[in-house]
């Protein structure tokens, strides 16, 4: 009886129904849980790029951080929560249907009268996704820090992205050349002098994600190109 | 999180803990430990052992799967066809390890992104299937539980052992807390930490010395 094959296929089928069940069981109870744990990264993830680190300071993040949704043609979108774009999905629905419109949630710190503007990006690196935040100054071309983090890449290689050895390679680069045309900052393999303001090193064994950070820093930082530079001429 | 502590085995008529169900749980401590002896679950021992916080875990979490694995999978001995028996194995394993998953992402999301793909990859921890195919397939559910409770002891307390030699080495710390104090690292002590540690490759030096030692006090040798 065990082994007729009416019996192993309704097991099989048994066990498989169960498992989901019990899966998906608890993937509902817990969802309100991790998502708490998701929002405060992101919110800590965000002021870290100007420095507020310490252990509550996510708790204050509506007082340091006003945020905007901007479109395609650098203009505020004023009925959409930054908080509620999934840029990466965004971005891979772009990538498949080039009409769809893209819209990128920007973060802007004030200190002392000065403007920081928090960018954020979406990318792939070898595994899944990688994702980060880049301060850019009052001026939209120095760099003052940069944060990564990945969903699932390499422990010890691709993984490294988000030490501070790889992030702090970023704080002073430039991003646009000195004509003030756009060249992002690049993560390369090559040789290259240290004050270089557009490269940074790669990570060795870590090929794929370094290339996809470089591509990420690309693509998105040229998106809040447009918004910043009119809002510095206002 | 419950899942530390094993349900209280189901005896009829027997002393709580015979002879034999002690050596269910004391064998794998050391004479068939699954690192030292089996040499399983090497590449986890390698790669979630640089600080003891996210080791300690680690083992938790391990343990979880491997006791509760081998007592579902013992329950449903006999009514697994043996053909698709593997499937059904990793199934339930499988089953496991995301709950696991899912429960530290909940509660503990800071260790959790730690141990990144570790936990996932608990699923390819041999000493899981082994237990399952070698035991939970064969024994009372009673017997089974024991059994995974002494082979994920077996494994808890070399890796917590890799562990604490890599973090108290590798960055003068144990559990985050600082032990070597700072004053010994300025220039004219010149103490520094060992940048070995905190590579996969240190955690092979001391598995590899750990296994010598054992093995020598236990005259064990490797058949030919």
């Amino acid at each position: 009886m065990l082994n007729s094959n009416t019996y192993v296929f309704g097991f099989a089928f048994a066990v498989t129904v169960l498992v989901a069940l019990m899966l998906s069981g608890a993937a509902t109870v817990l969802k309100p849980f991790q998502e708490q744990n998701f929002l405060k990264e992101k919110q800590e993830n965000i002021l870290s790029v100007v420095g507020k680190v310490a252990p509550d300071d996510y708790k204050k993040f509506d007082q340091y951080i006003k945020s905007v949704v901007i479109d395609e043609q650098g203009n505020e979108v004023k009925n959409m929560k930054a908080f509620d774009i999934n840029l990466a999905y965004d971005k891979k629905l772009k990538s498949k249907n080039p009409s769809h419109k893209l819209n990128y949630p920007l973060y802007i710190f004030e200190e002392g009268g000065k403007k920081t503007y928090i960018l954020q990006m979406a990318g792939v690196g070898l595994w899944g996704p990688i994702w980060g935040y880049l301060a850019l100054d009052e001026d939209g071309n120095t760099v003052k820090k940069a944060v990564f983090d990945h969903k699932g890449e390499t422990p010890g290689l691709g993984a490294e992205i988000n030490t501070d050895g790889f992030e702090g390679q970023f704080s002073n680069r430039k991003i646009l050349d000195e004509s003030g045309s756009f060249v992002s900052v690049q993560v390369t393999k090559e040789a290259k002098s240290d004050d270089d303001p557009h490269k940074v090193d790669a990570i060795s064994g870590g090929t794929i994600t370094s290339t996809g950070v470089s591509n990420m820093l690309k693509e998105d930082i040229q998106f809040y190109l447009t918004y910043i530079n009119k809002s510095k001429k206002v | 999180m419950s899942i530390a502590t094993a349900p209280e085995p189901v005896k009829e008529s027997k002393p709580l803990l015979s002879k034999k169900d002690r050596k269910l749980v004391t064998d794998p401590l050391s004479d068939s430990n699954p690192i030292t002896i089996q040499v399983l679950g090497i590449c986890s021992a390698l790669a979630v052992t640089t600080q003891l916080k996210p080791t300690l875990v680690m083992a938790i979490s391990v343990t979880a799967v491997v006791v509760f694995s081998n007592l579902i999978v013992s329950l449903i001995r006999n009514l697994i066809p043996s053909r698709i028996r593997i499937i059904v194995q990793l199934a339930v394993v499988s089953l496991l390890v995301i709950l696991v998953d899912e429960v530290l992402k909940a509660f503990v999301y800071d260790v959790s992104k730690q141990l990144s793909v570790f936990v996932g990859l608990i699923i390819t921890n041999c000493i899981v299937m082994g237990r399952l195919e070698a035991f939970a397939m064969g024994n009372k559910p009673g017997a089974s539980i024991l059994d995974g409770l002494g082979n994920s002891a077996g494994y808890a307390w070399v890796i917590l052992a890799v562990a604490f030699v890599r973090e108290l080495f590798g960055s003068g710390k144990l559990f985050g807390f600082r032990i070597v104090p700072e004053a010994f690292y300025a220039p004219e002590f010149g103490y520094v930490n060992n940048g070995l540690m905190m590579i996969p490759a240190g955690a092979l030096f001391i598995v590899a010395t750990i296994i010598w030692i054992q093995r020598s006090l236990n005259k064990y040798t490797e058949e030919a």
